[in-house]
């Protein structure tokens, strides 16, 4: 165990941070948080992402023919640590190059590989998670958008639901059923599908949060040739476990207000007296922050030595995002507290750091449930890692089309 | 002891109930949300004024109704049930708290009349920027010749109100002073806020002038007797909006499916409904006796109103937020209306001072209590 770097480890940290000081401005300069959907924001991100790509910062572990470098766990980590202090364009790319395109690596051909990774990787082609849907979210097996065989295509009807990026995403990886004779893992079949198709339409959902950054997708007769298909006919589910695995690799840590913003806030704040920073219940809670956030960060440091040597990381990566999404309503919901009645307000004019608690409080509810509820992932903690018996399941052994359902 | 309301109070209270069903269901509050300039619903506003709400707390001879302060608790469980979009609260737990408290007879009789019929929305101006200030420090705002000066923000419902009741500083004493705010050297600018189905706005005075509510140098003490009393009022809206929030948990886990059964079915989502119950029933009952002790008007009040307001901000925004997540993807669309009471109960925590501060307050009040 060693958290110095090496030699090695100590030059490549030395390449990024130069990279990045040329090429990237440093956080905490009180620019305002960019929503991630608008024109601008995504030719911004498209092109931090080829820079990021042409320098061999993109996807560090990919091989190089592929357009990652070929590089390392610990690199991809070093890497993180160095971009996390600089201000970059939001990452519409991390569910395409942490889930979609992983999974397209895993099971599609050597030609698809080579069509599709790199450009990806390059920020060129944007992928989205075409999972979800109306009666299917934490119970995603349970879904119903059908594809029929027809010749060498699939047709395919149905709605997805939630996707995020899906209007300004090129390609997806889309879940179906193709038998619902048999129970219901059984019958689901996986497919990439172009986003511009004839009979593809994203519509965007208006959040909670005042964003449209998820829709509604419609599925109309879309033809898809069978050699888009991911995975055997019927194996669907578990090329979805593949997907889902490296979800959690991709999501878990580095969300919403850090204690050092907190602390800044806590600083300039007066209350009755005395700064905000000097009030003792308020000191114990950052403590507890911070020390859930360190817990966090160096048990993936564990899962990516895990992954360095070789071995696969289990469902204990799933304490991430219970941590992380909670985290955040709760210390933004603290700085909205501490700035007492005024912390209502949220114009960007008038709130600390233009609103960045804000955001974080209205985002937050999102988070926690996006990528498999509070509930599914201490379900899965209690399952899959401690070994606790599963709930007793109506729903295993009976044809898809026979399941009771709801609204 | 009796430790309800009285069944004429219940009768009254079922009738809220069904005419807000009626009146305001939850396109009142979106009309409002999607449009922040209108500030309120001006046509809810003015049918409440006939069912006679405004005047509960306001004697027959000032034209109200003179049913007192707890039949007013039970109008403000309905109000904050049903996510009203109006200055209810600015107009009745704060303005004319502070006019029944402190004003003169000449001031009640000029002012709660125009309350009772609807004519009059008021708003409460104390705090001047981000934190808190400590009762008894310098105040930004200044009186002097009969004329204020000075910037507050936020005031809930600044920009909509017809009379501010402002607390500043005349000569090194502070107190509480009415303001005209239609009349000259005072601006209203409405500013972004969470819910904005409350106005916020930030008020500047410039030479307006000022009539001095209660006695110089009691502007603190005031202030905080006046905060009580909203602190329980307050509480019984987070009470109501608890219980809707509950409400739309229970009925969306009786219906929504997956793996096959419906998800209320699961103990993680019954475990949460039986929280939202058992925190929401904490904050009635410290509401009840927040009720009395504000009937009363004795010295329980600081104590029962610090309880009332600190039960009713957890169980309510545990129950907004846990209501979310209990509608998963759905919860956090614009369309579903779990958002109004996310917001909501974060205006609320706040309004009136958030519960970090009461806690304070209410650990205060123990300490000289065991002390005496
Ligand atoms: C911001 C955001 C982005 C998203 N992006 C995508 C995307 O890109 N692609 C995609 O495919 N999907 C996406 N989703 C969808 C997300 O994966 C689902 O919303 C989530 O899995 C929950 O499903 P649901 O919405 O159908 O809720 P439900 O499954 O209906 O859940 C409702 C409630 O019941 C609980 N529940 C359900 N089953 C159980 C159980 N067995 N035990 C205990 N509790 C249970 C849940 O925890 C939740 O509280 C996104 C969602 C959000 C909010």
């Amino acid at each position: 165990m060693d958290f110095k770097d090496s030699p090695e480890e100590a030059a490549f940290r030395a390449e990024a941070r130069a990279f990045l000081a040329a090429n990237a401005r440093p956080k905490g300069d009180g620019a305002p948080l960019a929503v991630r959907s608008d024109p601008a924001t995504l030719e911004a991100a498209k092109a931090w992402q080829r820079k990021k790509a042409e320098a061999g910062f993109a996807c560090i572990t990919w091989p190089k023919e592929l357009g990652g470098r070929g590089g390392t766990p610990i690199q991809q980590v070093i890497y993180a640590q160095e971009e996390e202090q600089f201000e970059t364009p939001p990452n519409v790319f991390a569910i395409g190059l942490g889930m979609c395109v992983p999974t397209v690596m895993a099971f599609a051909d050597t030609a698809t590989k080579q069509r599709f990774v790199a450009p990806a990787v390059r920020g060129d082609e944007i992928w989205c998670q075409l999972f979800s849907e109306p009666a299917a979210g934490s119970d995603v097996a349970g879904l119903r958008t059908r594809a029929v065989r027809d010749g060498d295509d699939w047709v395919v009807n149905g709605q997805k639901v939630w996707t995020s990026g899906a209007h300004f995403s090129d390609f997806g990886i889309l879940l179906t059923r193709t038998n619902p004779d048999v129970p219901k893992h059984k019958g689901l079949t996986m497919f990439w599908v172009d986003m511009k198709a004839p009979g593809v339409e994203a519509r965007p959902i208006h959040q909670m949060s005042g964003d449209r950054e998820f829709n509604e997708v419609y599925f109309t007769d879309v033809r898809i040739p069978d050699s888009q298909r991911l995975g055997e006919v019927g194996a669907g589910w578990q090329v979805a476990l593949v997907t889902l695995m490296n979800e959690r690799l991709a999501v878990g840590t580095g969300y919403g207000p850090t204690p050092e913003e907190l602390m800044a806030l806590a600083r300039a704040l007066d209350l009755g007296g005395r700064p905000a920073m000097a009030d003792q219940a308020f000191r114990e809670k950052l403590a507890d922050w911070y020390v859930a956030a360190q817990g966090l960060k160096f048990t993936k440091f564990r899962t990516l030595t895990a992954l360095s040597r070789g071995q696969t990381p289990g469902p204990e990566a799933s304490i991430g995002k219970i941590v992380s999404a909670n985290q955040m309503q709760e210390m933004s919901a603290m700085a909205l507290d501490l700035a007492d009645q005024y912390g209502i307000l949220n114009d960007p004019a008038e709130a600390p750091f233009g609103g960045l608690f804000h955001r974080n409080f209205m985002f937050a509810p999102g988070l926690r449930i996006a990528g498999g509820t509070d509930e599914i992932l201490r379900n899965i903690i209690a399952e899959r890692v401690l070994g606790l018996p599963g709930d007793v399941r109506v729903d295993k052994d009976i044809a898809f089309k026979d399941l009771p359902t709801g609204r | 002891m009796d430790f309800d309301f009285s069944d004429d109070q219940k009768f009254m209270k079922e009738q809220a109930r069904k005419f807000l069903k009626e009146q305001c269901d939850s396109r009142v509050a979106r009309g409002v949300l999607n449009d922040p300039a209108r500030g309120y619903d001006a046509d809810l506003w003015r049918r409440i004024a006939g069912m006679g709400w405004l005047g509960i707390p306001i004697a027959e001879q000032h034209g109200g109704l003179g049913l007192g302060q707890i039949a007013l608790c039970a109008i403000a469980e309905e109000m904050g049930r049903a996510c009203a979009p109006v200055p209810f609260a600015s107009t009745v737990y704060f303005f004319t708290q502070a006019v029944l408290l402190a004003g003169s007879s000449e001031q009640q009789a000029a002012l709660l009349p125009a309350v009772a019929a609807g004519d009059l929305i008021g708003a409460w101006a104390v705090a001047e920027g981000a934190g808190v200030a400590a009762p008894g420090s310098a105040l930004g705002c200044r009186v002097e010749g009969g004329r204020l000066s000075g910037v507050k923000v936020p005031v809930t419902d600044g920009a909509i109100a017809d009379r501010l009741i402002v607390l500043a500083q005349e000569g090194g004493q502070a107190g509480l002073y009415l303001v005209d705010a239609r009349g000259g050297g005072v601006r209203a600018e409405t500013l972004a806020s969470l819910d904005p189905t409350r106005n916020v706005a930030r008020v500047t005075f410039d030479g307006a002038p000022a009539e001095r509510l209660g006695d110089a140098g009691d502007g603190w003490a005031l202030a905080q007797a006046v905060l009580d009393r909203a602190a329980v009022l307050l509480a019984f809206e987070q009470v109501g909006g608890t219980d809707a929030c509950l409400e739309m948990a229970k009925d969306y886990a009786l219906n929504r499916y997956a793996f096959g059964r419906v998800i209320g079915g699961n103990q993680a989502i019954k475990h949460k409904l039986a929280d939202m119950y058992v925190k929401g029933e904490l904050a009635r009952s410290n509401a009840y006796f927040g009720a009395w002790a504000l009937e009363e008007g004795g010295a329980e009040l600081p104590l029962a109103a610090a309880a009332a307001r600190i039960a009713g901000s957890e169980a309510y925004w545990f129950a907004a937020k846990e209501n979310i997540q209990t509608h998963g993807g759905m919860g956090f669309t614009w369309e579903a209306d779990c958002h109004l009471h996310y917001r909501r109960s974060e205006q609320l925590r706040l309004v009136a001072g958030a519960p970090r501060l009461w806690k304070e307050r209410l650990i205060s009040q123990l300490e000289q209590r065991n002390a005496a």
